[in-house]
C-alpha cells in the first residue's frame, strides 16, 4: 500500500536524511521524499500496520533531523 | 518571506552590525584581551544559539556528520583560537546561506504552483428554485449539471448541454488561442469559460477528471528521482564523512611530523586549517540546486503544456537521439479531408455538383470518407432526396439521389460495372462516381499533414536527433510522400500495431545504450509502443485518460513542434544541472586544496559553502524560464 504525508523540513540535505531513515523503518517496502513539495511518499510492506509504521519512522526522522515534522 | 525566515533576517541583522561595531572599537587587548573575547560572544550566540543547540541535540543523538554541529566545531574551534572576528562571521554567512536557500525554495514552489493554478476552488449545480449553489468539485456526481459562468473555470470533465463560448485552455495547453465550444461539444475541466454562460453535464468524477489528474501528475513528478540526483546523495553521504576525517587528518599529521622532524609543531596553523576543511564539508549547495533545477525545469515545461512525469524522464528526454513517429493524429490530423474534385471530360456537370451527388449517395454512411464528403459540400443534406441505398461491401455505394442512379467508390466498383475509371497519381483515398451509369469523375480525400509538421521535423534535427523515423499503417504510397514532404529520414508503412512495436525493438537494438529512443503517438492505439520506447511521448492528449496513463511525457495540445520544444527544456535543465554539479563540486575541491596548503582562510572556506550555494541556487532557477526555448 502507498501513501502520502506532507512534511516539514529545512533543507535539502535533512530532507535526504529523512528519506534514508524512514527507508530503513521495519513495515516499510520503500519511502522517497520530495524536498520541493514537501512530501514523503512511503510504500509500506504487506500487511504493516501504517500508523504504528509511520510512529516509528516519524521517530527515526527525528533522530537524524531534529527540526523536521510528519503531518501522520 | 515566513515568520521563522524574518526572525532569522532580523539576528542576522543584529549580528552583522554588532559584529562591524565591535571591529572598530579599540577594546584589543584591554583586560587581558577578555573584554573583547567577551563581546564578541554576543553577537555569535546572537546569530548562532540555535545551531549550537542543534548540534549538542545532534551528539546526543549520535550524529556526528550533522551540519550544525560540524559549523558548531568550526566557529568554537576559530574563537578559541582568537579568531573571534572570523568566528562569528562564519556563522553569520552560514546563516545568511540558509535564509537565502529557504526563501528561494519558497519562492520558486510558490512560483511552480502559481503555474499550475488550475485547480478549480468550486462547482456551481442548480437548484430547483433555479437558484445558483457552489459546492466542492468533490461531491459533484457523475451526470450532473454544472453552471459555468465568464470568467470561472471549468471544474469538472463534461458535455456542454446548453450555451456556447469560448474557452482558455492556456493553463492546460500553453495554446493562447481561445478554443470555441458549443452544445455537444466536449469541455474539459481547466479550462476558463470566457465569455459565455455554459451548462455542462458532467462525465466524470472530480478526481477522474482532467484537472485532477494533472495536478497529481505535476506534483508527483519530481518525486521520480533522476540519475543524477541519486548521485549527488550518494556523494553528500561519502563527502561530508570524507572532508571531516580529512580535517582531523590535516590537525594531527602534519604537527606530528614536525615535531618528529625536530621543527616546532605549529598546532594553532593546522587546527585552523582542519577549521576550513569543516567550513567547505557541508553538502548543502550541492543537494539543493539538483532537485530544484528539476522541479524548475519540470514546472517550466508544464506550463508550456509540455508535462514530464518525472525527473528520471526529463533527463532521458535530454538524450534523445531518435525519433520516432506514429503517422495518423500525430503528424497528420487524422481528419480527412476532400482534396480534389475532378470532373470526368465527357462529362457534363459541375465539380460541385459531382461533389452533392458524392455527399448524398454516401449521406448513410459513418465513415471518416462520407463525413469528409459531407464536410466538404458544406449544406444540409435533404434525407429525401435520397433512396435506394446498398452498401457492395469492399467497393462502394449506390444510391439513387433525385432520381437518378448514382455510384460511388473504388476503382473496382467502376470495373464491376463495366465502366473505365480515370487512373490518378493522386495521394490517399480516391472516391469514382459513376452517375447514371456513365463514369463522371472522381474525388481525392486525403488525411491533411499538420501545419507545424514540417517544422518540428526540422526544428527536432536542430536540436541533435540523429534518425527521425516514421511508423504507419497506411499505404507505402501516401506514407512516402508524407515522409518526403516533411523530410522524415526513414519510414516503414503497411504496419500492423504488432509491427510497430517490433520496428521499435529493432531501432532499440541496433542503436547505443547512451542514446535514446523517443516513440510520438497519439496514445490511442499505440500504448504497447509508448512503454516499450525509452520515453513515450503521448500528444493531444486533453482528457485522454490511457494516454496519460501510458505515457512518460504528455503534451497538452496535439501541436507536433512541442517535441522538439520539450527536448529543448530538457537539454537546458540538464544543462544547468551539470553545472551546478561541476560548478559546486569543482569549487569545494579547489578550496579544499588551497585550504590544505594554507592558502584558503576561513573566508574562502565560507565563499565555497554559501557564496557557492547561493550561486547553484540562483542558476538553478533558470531551468524555470523556457518560454523563448
Amino acid at each position: 500500500m502507498k501513501k502520502s504525508y506532507k512534511i516539514e523540513v529545512d533543507c535539502a540535505n535533512c530532507a535526504d536524511k529523512m528519506e534514508q531513515a524512514a527507508a530503513k523503518t521495519e513495515g516499510v517496502k520503500s519511502a522517497v521524499v520530495n524536498f520541493m513539495t514537501l512530501k514523503m511518499n512511503v510504500e509500506f510492506e504487506e500487511g504493516a500496520d501504517c500508523k504504528a509504521v509511520m510512529q516509528q519512522v516519524l521517530k527515526n526522522c527525528k533522530k537524524v533531523e531534529d527540526d523536521c515534522e510528519i503531518y501522520i | 518571506m515566513n515568520k521563522k525566515q524574518k526572525k532569522v533576517l532580523i539576528r542576522i541583522i543584529i549580528a552583522a552590525a554588532l559584529i562591524i561595531i565591535l571591529k572598530f572599537l579599540p577594546i584589543e587587548g584591554l583586560l587581558g584581551g577578555w573584554l573583547e573575547f567577551g563581546l564578541y560572544l554576543i553577537p555569535y550566540f546572537v546569530i548562532g544559539y540555535d545551531i549550537l543547540l542543534k548540534a549538542c541535540k545532534g551528539i546526543k543523538k549520535g550524529q556526528v556528520f550533522d551540519e550544525n554541529f560540524l559549523m558548531a566545531v568550526a566557529t568554537v574551534g576559530a574563537i578559541c583560537l582568537g579568531d573571534y572576528v572570523e568566528g562569528s562571521a562564519v556563522m553569520l554567512f552560514y546563516q545568511i546561506g540558509e535564509l537565502f536557500q529557504s526563501y528561494a525554495v519558497g519562492k520558486s514552489r510558490k512560483n511552480i504552483s502559481e503555474l499550475m493554478d488550475i485547480r478549480p476552488d468550486y462547482a456551481n449545480i442548480e437548484g430547483e428554485d433555479g437558484r445558483l449553489e457552489q459546492v466542492d468539485p468533490d461531491e459533484v456526481e457523475i451526470g450532473s449539471i454544472i453552471v459555468v459562468a465568464p470568467g470561472e473555470k471549468v471544474p469538472i470533465d463534461g458535455v456542454i448541454v446548453e450555451g456556447k463560448t469560448s474557452l482558455n485552455t492556456s493553463a492546460l495547453t500553453g495554446e493562447s488561442v481561445p478554443r470555441t465550444a458549443g452544445e455537444n461539444d466536449e469541455v474539459i475541466s481547466g479550462c476558463i469559460n470566457l465569455d459565455g454562460l455554459i451548462k455542462i453535464k458532467t462525465t466524470k468524477e472530480f478526481g477522474e477528471s482532467t484537472v485532477s489528474k494533472i495536478l497529481e501528475l505535476v506534483e508527483n513528478a519530481s518525486s521520480r528521482k533522476s540519475k543524477s540526483e541519486n548521485f549527488i546523495s550518494k556523494f553528500a553521504r561519502i563527502y561530508t564523512p570524507a572532508v571531516c576525517i580529512g580535517a582531523l587528518a590535516l590537525a594531527v599529521i602534519p604537527p606530528v611530523v614536525l615535531l618528529i622532524t625536530g621543527s616546532s609543531a605549529e598546532w594553532t596553523v593546522w587546527i585552523m586549517r582542519a577549521l576550513t576543511f569543516l567550513v567547505i564539508s557541508c553538502p548543502c549547495a550541492l543537494v539543493i540546486s539538483i532537485p530544484l533545477s528539476f522541479f524548475a525545469g519540470i514546472g517550466g515545461a508544464s506550463r508550456e503544456g509540455v508535462l514530464i512525469k518525472g525527473s528520471n524522464y526529463l533527463e532521458t528526454l535530454s538524450d534523445a537521439k531518435y525519433v520516432v513517429f506514429d503517422k495518423t493524429g500525430t503528424m497528420t490530423q487524422g481528419v480527412f479531408e476532400v482534396k480534389k474534385t475532378v470532373v470526368a471530360p465527357g462529362a457534363k456537370l459541375s465539380e460541385e455538383k459531382l461533389l452533392e451527388y458524392a455527399a448524398h449517395a454516401e449521406s448513410y454512411s459513418s465513415h471518416p470518407i462520407s463525413k469528409s464528403l459531407k464536410k466538404a459540400y458544406g449544406r444540409e443534406i435533404a434525407a429525401d432526396r435520397v433512396s435506394e441505398v446498398s452498401e457492395i461491401s469492399g467497393h462502394g455505394v449506390t444510391a439513387r439521389v433525385d432520381g437518378v442512379e448514382v455510384a460511388a467508390g473504388n476503382a473496382k466498383l467502376m470495373t464491376r460495372m463495366s465502366l473505365e475509371s480515370m487512373s490518378s497519381d493522386e495521394i490517399g483515398t480516391i472516391v469514382h462516381l459513376a452517375i447514371d451509369g456513365k463514369y463522371s469523375g472522381y474525388i481525392v480525400i486525403s488525411d491533411i499533414v499538420k501545419p507545424t509538421a514540417q517544422q518540428a521535423i526540422a526544428a527536432l534535427k536542430k536540436t541533435g536527433i540523429k534518425k527521425s523515423v516514421m511508423l504507419t499503417g497506411d499505404r507505402k504510397k501516401v506514407a512516402d510522400s508524407v515522409a518526403a514532404e516533411l523530410g522524415i529520414d526513414e519510414v516503414h508503412s503497411e504496419l500492423l500495431p504488432a509491427d510497430k512495436v517490433s520496428k521499435v525493438e529493432e531501432i532499440l537494438a541496433s542503436k547505443s545504450e547512451k542514446e535514446k529512443l523517443c516513440f510520438v503517438g497519439d496514445g490511442i492505439n499505440d500504448a504497447p509502443v509508448l512503454t516499450r520506447a525509452d520515453i513515450g511521448i503521448a500528444m493531444g492528449a486533453l482528457g485522454s485518460d490511457a494516454a496519460i496513463e501510458a505515457a512518460d511525457v504528455v503534451l497538452m495540445d496535439d501541436d507536433p513542434a512541442k517535441i522538439a520544444k520539450a527536448i529543448r527544456i530538457s537539454k537546458k535543465c540538464i544543462r544547468i544541472v551539470y553545472e551546478n554539479i561541476y560548478f559546486a563540486i569543482g569549487i569545494k575541491l579547489i578550496c579544499l586544496g588551497l585550504g590544505a596548503v594554507g592558502i584558503a582562510n576561513m573566508w574562502t572556506a565560507i565563499f565555497a559553502d554559501v557564496g557557492v550555494m547561493i550561486i547553484a541556487v540562483l542558476n538553478a532557477i533558470r531551468a524555470l524560464k523556457v518560454k523563448n526555448l
